[in-house]
């Protein structure tokens, strides 16, 4: 089910900022937030939660962690707390999150910044 | 309202007072539990929710016998308990490790695990797996583990739903609980009893009287005559977010509760009553962690905290009859999730003194009688 | 070794001024903030290079000075920095922040907190549906995003409501209707406020002209509302229930923006040891502090909304107090000099909370916002409702870490930021004598990899 933005469209601004969202292609204005960019999508989920019920985006200022997503296969990131960027994959998340595989995921690998 | 008077009361809400107080009220008696403040220091809202027997006892047989029939009787206690109070307390005893990344401390756990098995012959096994057939047991284990122990009797339960369980259960018996009853001094009652009075000044009698108050107990266990002074011992912990996968296993320092958040633990640190987090634990632990299991690195800690270990000055558990003040009682250890089986059981008999009562004259109090006179 | 003396969290108007008044002091600083610039979330987006929209406001553009002053030399600033922990280490404060990944470790003689407000959590049966947020929420979509609610129903209480109505008004996106819980009793209750307001006046002209901007675009309001409940049609629009001076009434509505409030952030000064205390005019927790912002913990200041409500004026004001009172203590500024020097932020101060007392009673949140009961999620993250908590209760509990550990409210991710105070007036409610809860660090999540990465020694960095 597919349910339109809750927001206004915003009026052109030039060049967007391309990135998927399970796949399907999302734009979004530099100086987007990545909640700010699937709310001007979307009226959807962005989530849901370990006990199967639907939540988006909230306070956006990083206090409820309601926006978590995957971003770039780093699951339970908050979206209202991170600048889109070009090329980013999102995913919604059913439930919690799972596991990097052990090759993927050395043990520096937070460690470089 | 008429108040029914108890015939015993059990000083302390938390584990080891509520599996203590389901035993007796099991066994007929009518019993009241007093519970202390809410911010009271509370081992049973902080710890790792451990069913284990690896390396208890393995300098004290009667310790390890004591244990091994704790961990015998869970499964039985759990079901009535759940079926009791409608809590599902996750127990999962299927077997637990502790991992090593020195090799010294592995050999000599070994050695420790040797001597339990002494102790326990037939009713003990377990394995000392290095590091590589670890690794192909479990792939996810880093390459830094030197070995494991592993010991098919261990396991695990919710502790916070251990707690709650108790509550309901007891409560549903008709036993009664005291809330903010926070006893600071206890006395022979004239005429038989005792005469407990509590920090809003209020007096309660107390035909029996058990202590089970945790760290609250010293001051208490003084005025009883008993010898023993606990002390507390600082854990910390950490829990993730919630993973979706399963952990494979359970280990000592590492388990996934059963709601999905890994709890990682096992730190030591005598520093009297402080049970806040340092950010030296907070590092080591998630050290441990991602040595243990690499995959772990980019899990979040979503909270730390210290909890207070009740440390006997040996160790091990007191289970002791006050001789100046008959029908007091003294019960505390530090592994009161493993033990509440038994406390919930084979206590009672004791504190009855049935022809049921275990013999626990290698836990009475008298073993410290020397060192707290010097 | 020490670089800086002085590290500020937070930079809202508060820490921005605080920064400012101690750099031009001679202090070195070193702010940190979690958003990619200054500003705070009253000024956020502010200092962007496209200019705010004009539908944004002069209040808005009030922050300009305040970022203007960040440009005082001996001002370090690190954004994206989501500090996590405050102690101290061989008797000196520790910051502890995480930024790209990495956790990095900083000391200083001197730590100001300004780490502002959040909105007061409005616990009503449906507040989790998606198409449901803060109206101040909206408003950082408004300011970051140029986001406009399409035909939104703003609900709840308080002048930020009036702000936003009238926002979007000029947006062109007017809401379809204001749902306001206010009754004529508070308003009765907060006339005895109103010879202190008289010295705020300009800020009741203000308000009341967004009043009447609201009344003049034909915006309908519903007052002494009570009863909310919301639920979701299968198009994703919400049903909004509610009762309006007794009446029954449902909208429907693509977005619900609800408001009751703010109240401090406090999980940061709480984790760092600092003593805290109920308000009950505020009903809301704020840290102890001196007329200076001083703490009880050595070396810790507290200015802005995180010591207490009081809007970006006091909290200017406030920044400017701590930073003096703290140049003080550096030794750059003698006693007669931090006195002299605060007369006109301590008249501002002044001035600016004259309007609180009124506010706060007039625009109260309503009891069943405070203390909810059935079904209601009260800790959206464990998904625990009133009527759990309230069992948890009657199961034994007598306090907050009793109903915590019985039913895992504020064991999540957010650690109880959306539940604690709906879990204190819960227990008010039921006659507990509700203690403040405790917080734990790190008070935001950290990656496991990045805590162990953390260099085992001391480390000094700036």
């Amino acid at each position: 089910m597919t349910i339109d933005s809750r927001f206004l469209p915003r009026p052109d601004a030039g060049a967007l900022l391309h990135m998927t969202l399970d796949g399907a292609p999302i734009t979004a204005r530099a100086g987007d937030t990545l909640a700010a960019a699937i709310l001007a999508a979307s009226g959807d989920a962005s989530r849901h939660s370990t006990m199967g019920t639907p939540r988006t985006a909230y306070c956006m200022m990083g206090v409820c962690f309601d926006c978590l997503i995957e971003v770039d296969g780093q699951p339970n990131t908050q979206a209202c707390m991170v600048a889109a960027r070009d090329g980013m994959v999102l995913a919604r998340q059913n439930g919690a999150r799972g596991l990097r595989k052990l090759s993927s995921t050395p043990a520096q690998s937070n460690a470089d910044g | 309202m008429v108040l029914r008077s108890s015939e015993i009361t059990i000083i302390g809400g938390g584990i080891v007072g509520l599996s203590t107080a389901l035993g007796l009220l099991q066994a007929g008696l009518r019993v009241t539990v007093l519970n202390g403040a809410d911010g009271d220091f509370r081992a049973s809202q902080g710890n790792f929710g451990l069913i284990w027997l690896q390396g208890k006892g393995a300098d004290f047989a009667p310790y390890a016998a004591w244990t091994r029939e704790a961990v015998a009787r869970w499964p039985e206690f759990a079901r009535a308990l759940q079926e009791l109070s409608g809590v599902d307390l996750a127990l999962q005893q299927s077997g637990g490790f502790e991992f090593f990344t020195d090799p010294d401390e592995f050999t000599a756990f070994a050695q420790s695990l040797a001597q339990q098995q002494a102790h326990l012959g037939p009713r003990f096994s377990h394995e000392m797996i290095d590091g590589d057939t670890l690794r192909r047991l479990h792939p996810e284990i880093g390459p830094e583990v030197v070995g494991a122990s592993f010991c098919p009797l261990d396991g695990h339960v919710n502790p916070l739903r251990l707690l709650t369980a108790l509550q309901r259960a007891f409560v549903t018996l008709g036993g009664e609980i005291r809330t903010g009853a926070q006893v600071v001094e206890i006395a022979q009652a004239q005429g038989g009893g005792f005469d407990l009075r509590l920090k809003d000044g209020t007096h309660l009698g107390a035909p029996r009287a058990v202590l089970c108050a945790g760290l609250g107990s010293s001051t208490l266990a003084a005025q009883l005559g008993f010898a023993t002074r606990v002390s507390p011992q600082r854990g910390e912990l950490l829990i993730t977010e919630k993973l979706g996968p399963r952990l494979g296993f359970l280990s000592s320092t590492i388990r996934q509760v059963d709601e999905g958040g890994l709890q990682i633990g096992g730190t030591k640190a005598n520093v009297g009553p402080d049970d806040r987090e340092t950010l030296s634990e907070i590092n080591a632990l998630a050290r441990h962690a991602v040595t243990v299991l690499p995959a772990l690195a980019d899990v979040r800690v979503v909270r730390a905290w210290g909890a207070l270990r009740v440390m006997t000055p040996d160790g091990y558990p007191v289970y002791a009859r006050s001789p100046q003040h008959p029908g007091a009682y003294l019960v505390t250890c530090h592994s009161g999730v493993t033990l509440a089986s038994l406390h919930a059981s084979l206590l009672a008999d004791w504190i009855e003194d049935s022809a049921a009562a275990p013999d626990l004259e290698a836990f009475d109090d008298h073993r410290f009688a020397l060192s707290a006179a010097a | 070794m020490v670089d800086v003396d002085l590290i500020i969290i937070g930079a809202g108007p508060a820490g921005m001024a605080a920064a400012a008044t101690s750099a031009q002091g001679g202090a070195r600083v070193l702010m940190l903030d979690e958003q990619p610039q200054a500003g705070g979330q009253i000024y956020r987006n502010l200092g962007a290079e496209t200019p705010p929209p004009a539908y944004l406001g002069a209040s808005y553009a009030a922050g300009k000075p305040l970022l203007a002053g960040l440009r005082t030399a001996g001002i370090t600033g690190e954004f994206n920095a989501t500090v996590w922990r405050i102690d101290s280490d061989a008797g000196m404060p520790r910051v502890l922040w995480s930024r790209g990944g990495t956790s990095h470790a900083g000391q200083a003689p001197h730590v100001l907190l300004a780490g502002g407000a959040q909105e007061r959590p409005t616990p009503f049966e449906g507040w989790t549906l998606p198409g449901v947020m803060p109206a101040g929420a909206a408003q950082i979509l408004m300011k970051t995003a140029q986001l406009l609610p399409r035909d939104a129903v703003l609900a709840g209480s308080g002048p930020l409501l009036y702000l936003i109505a009238a926002q979007l008004i000029d947006a062109g996106a007017p809401p379809q209707a204001l749902v306001e819980t206010q009754t004529p009793a508070m308003m009765t209750r907060a006339m005895r406020h109103l010879p202190r307001v008289l010295l705020a006046l300009p800020e009741l002209a203000k308000g009341l002209a967004l009043i009447r901007k609201i009344t003049a675009a034909g915006i309908p309001r519903y007052t002494s509302a009570a009863g909310f409940h919301a639920s979701m049609r299968t198009d994703g629009r919400l049903d909004f229930s509610f009762t309006a001076k007794g009446r029954a009434h449902t909208l429907c509505t693509p977005i619900l923006l609800t408001h009751q409030g703010v109240i401090p952030s406090t999980h940061i000064s709480r984790a760092a040891g600092i003593a805290h205390a109920w308000n009950p005019a505020q009903q809301a927790i704020a840290p102890v502090t001196d007329r200076w912002g001083g703490s009880d913990v050595e070396g810790l200041h507290i200015a802005g909304d995180g010591a207490g409500i009081g809007g970006a004026e006091a909290a200017r004001a406030a920044g400017e107090l701590a930073a003096l009172d703290i140049l003080r203590r550096l030794g750059r500024i003698d006693k007669n000099t931090r006195d002299r020097q605060a007369k006109a932020p301590r008249r501002a101060l002044t001035r600016a909370m004259a309007i609180r007392p009124f506010l706060d009673a007039a625009y109260a949140p309503p009891p069943e916002i405070l203390a909810p009961d059935g079904e209601t999620i009260v800790c959206r993250c464990e998904e625990i409702t009133a009527a759990e908590i309230r069992q948890s209760l009657e199961g034994g509990a007598t306090g907050p870490r009793g109903v915590k550990t019985a039913t895992r409210a504020g064991m999540g991710p957010c650690q109880g930021r959306m539940c604690d105070l709906t879990l204190r007036g819960i227990l008010e409610n039921c006659g507990a004598a509700p203690a403040l809860p405790r917080a734990r660090t790190p008070i935001k999540p950290v990656a496991l990899g990045e805590l162990a990465a953390l260099a085992p020694h001391r480390k000094t960095k700036a």
